[in-house]
């Protein structure tokens, strides 16, 4: 974008100028008002508002430009394929093939999850919610699960998990001790942190579709539960979407939950059990924790390993977050909604 | 009578004798003159579309309808019949009950949480309340002031209403006949018979409506109501759409809302006037525009208010 257009907005906010006369024949004012006639204060504010924006810009452009230069120069491809050791002698350490499997199991498992449970929660509020105390109760509910830390939502896994009740989810150790931490349980608490995503975009999007066309349905002698099932959940399906990638994002982001529940081990780790439930059953890590585990900032000394993570993981989230908007701008909006 | 002062709102007693309405007595009929330069005056042209000449077969009755939002009465004890083989057009000024009396017709009022609802609705003799409401709306079907299809196929617009809600959903094949039919009753069938399986939002707004109409006449209906179905269409498409009302009213018993008088003038052939709620006028399209028995319906289908 034109960063010369900004500076010279904001100048032309700050100090007064007028426009130059145009050659031959009568100066003709601007479309909008010039902000030079503006009281010192509102000039102040606005340059304060691009000011704040530019700052935005800046700091995004250092992330990502700083992550680049970074993540480049230390990764290679054999890194993504090669599982991680523990071994001092960072040469002998491997890659992250373990933690980028993680990632992707658990963004996938904790998204399977919410999905049902947001789109459930978001059908009744919308087109029941009542008796309306319990409605705000729900409401309520899902406001608290959004606000609540991960940490939070960590501990009170371990506590949930570690049951005899839940011993089938996770491993136990010898002397009966439920050890909670397991791909299950870990992504059961990573759904909570995408559910309300979940159910604010497919709240937002029912909420769109007008009377008439649900009054439509029911004129043609249809049931409610047959007008939701072809005729809402279909409208919808683009919010759901969209609800569903932005929860992706955070669960592929979030470090505390898998440190807490996920046991952040190097590599996946299989528990008895048939395949596939063995994984799910067993630890892990994610690309997360492996930065956590890996950088200096955290318990590790092999900034290195850490940086070409991180960049993975920044690319992972960015092409999340672009999905989103690409979702969300192709939108068909129907007729009814303008 | 003080021509400056409106006249008390009268109800005409339908109940015993809707279809034989008594002419206006003399001293308040005017001169036939003075009634044709005004219809003239207002209409331009008049062209009605040819009339029902037999009275048809009533379907639908309400009796002392009386339908309140909270307070709030909004339709105030309306007795009027709906025969097969006529249009019955609702006129009256905004906010006079018109559309909500049609939305009672098929209970669809009652998914307005504070409406309550006194007098009885009959369809074919039977009351409406004894009816399952998915059934009832099956038989008295609707269409919107807004065109607005479902998001799907042509062919699934249609077809969502024969579906049945049970397990087990005839195929396409089963159902081509009756979507084909349905479109070719709604006039559509030539313009879209090509492309049943293209989104039905991309047509356009003329033929987004003769899509709910057959979407509502693929069920079969006994009842057809109509709310301003062309209040968002150009005149081009106005017209296509009297055209198939006029043609339908055979098959189907019609009910229309409508602001616009000259297409009560030249569709309906009988018209009911509403004011605040109330049935005031209730005759004849010629007779409600060519000689109102009241001073409010003179003056409404006269321009004079709403």
């Amino acid at each position: 974008m034109g960063s010369e257009a900004a500076a010279e907005a904001l100048w032309g906010a700050l100090i007064a100028t007028q426009a130059p006369p145009r050659p031959g024949g009568a100066e003709r004012t601007r479309p909008v008002e010039s902000s030079a006639s503006w009281p010192r204060v509102d000039r102040v504010g606005l340059a304060l508002c691009w000011a704040a924006g530019m700052l935005l810009c800046l700091v995004a452009a250092g992330i990502v430009l700083y992550m680049l230069f970074k993540g480049l120069q230390y990764l290679r491809p054999g890194l993504l394929v090669e599982r991680p050791v523990a071994d001092p002698d960072q040469s002998k350490s491997g890659g992250f093939l373990d933690p980028l499997i993680g990632t992707v199991m658990l963004t996938g498992l904790g998204t399977a999850m919410a999905v049902p449970l947001g789109v459930a929660t978001a059908i009744w509020l919308t087109e029941y919610g009542r008796p309306w105390w319990l409605a705000r109760a729900v409401e309520s509910g899902v406001e608290i699960v959004a606000g609540t830390p991960s940490i939070v939502l960590a501990i009170f896994g371990l506590l949930i998990f570690a049951q005899p009740l839940f011993a089938f989810l996770s491993f136990t150790a010898e002397g009966n001790a439920v050890f909670g931490r397991s791909f299950f349980n870990a992504a059961a608490m990573m759904s909570l942190i995408a559910l309300p995503l979940v159910v604010g975009a497919t709240r937002e999007a029912l909420q769109s579709i007008p009377s008439h066309i649900r009054e439509a349905s029911y004129a043609l002698g249809k049931t409610k539960a047959a007008t939701i099932r072809r005729i809402l959940l279909p409208a919808v399906r683009p919010g759901i979407g969209t609800g569903a990638a932005l929860g992706m994002g955070r669960i592929a982001g979030d470090t505390a939950i898998v440190i807490g529940l996920l046991g952040a081990t190097l590599q996946i780790e299989r528990v008895d059990g048939p395949p596939v439930i063995d994984v799910l059953r067993g630890t892990g890590s994610t690309l997360t924790s492996y930065v956590y585990n890996n950088s200096p900032s955290g318990e590790g000394n092999a900034p290195e390993k850490a940086y070409a993570a991180a960049f993975v993981l920044l690319v992972v989230v960015v092409a999340l977050n672009f999905g989103v908007d690409l979702l969300s701008r192709r939108r068909k909006l129907p007729a009814w909604t303008r | 009578m003080d021509s400056l002062i409106p006249p008390p709102i009268r109800r005409i007693a339908v109940d015993e004798s809707p279809t034989t309405v008594a002419p206006p007595p003399a001293d308040e009929r005017r001169p036939d003159g003075e009634a044709n330069g005004h219809r003239a005056g207002m209409f331009g042209t008049p062209t009605p579309r040819a009339r029902s000449g037999r009275p048809g077969v009533e379907r639908m009755r309400t009796e002392r309808l009386t339908i309140a939002y909270g307070e709030k009465v909004a339709v105030n004890s309306v007795s009027l019949p709906v025969r097969q083989g006529e249009i019955l057009a609702l006129i009256g000024p905004s906010g006079c009950g018109k559309t909500t009396f049609l939305r009672s017709l098929n209970r669809l009022i009652e998914l307005t949480p504070n409406a309550t609802r006194q007098g009885r609705i009959t369809l074919d003799s039977g009351d409406v309340d004894a009816l399952e409401v998915t059934e009832l709306r099956r038989r008295v079907t609707m269409v919107f002031q807004q065109p607005n299809p479902f998001p799907m196929s042509i062919f699934d617009n249609i077809a969502y209403g024969l579906r049945e809600q049970g397990s087990s959903r005839p195929g396409r094949a089963e159902l081509e006949p009756a979507v084909v039919d349905a479109l070719e009753r709604a006039g559509l069938f030539g313009e879209v018979s090509e492309n049943l399986e293209h989104a039905a939002l991309r047509l356009s707004g003329g033929q987004q409506q003769r899509l709910c109409i057959a979407r509502a006449l693929a069920v079969r209906p006994e009842v057809l109501l109509l709310d301003e179905p062309c209040s968002a269409l150009d005149p081009r498409s106005t017209a296509r759409i009297e055209d198939l009302l006029v043609k339908l009213r055979d098959d189907v018993a019609i009910v229309i809302v409508t602001h616009n008088l000259q297409q009560a003038y030249r569709i309906a052939d009988h018209v009911a006037f509403m004011y605040l709620g109330e049935l005031v006028e209730y005759a004849p399209t010629d007779q409600v525009f060519g000689a109102p028995r009241h001073e409010r319906t003179k003056d409404y289908v006269s321009g004079g208010f709403g």
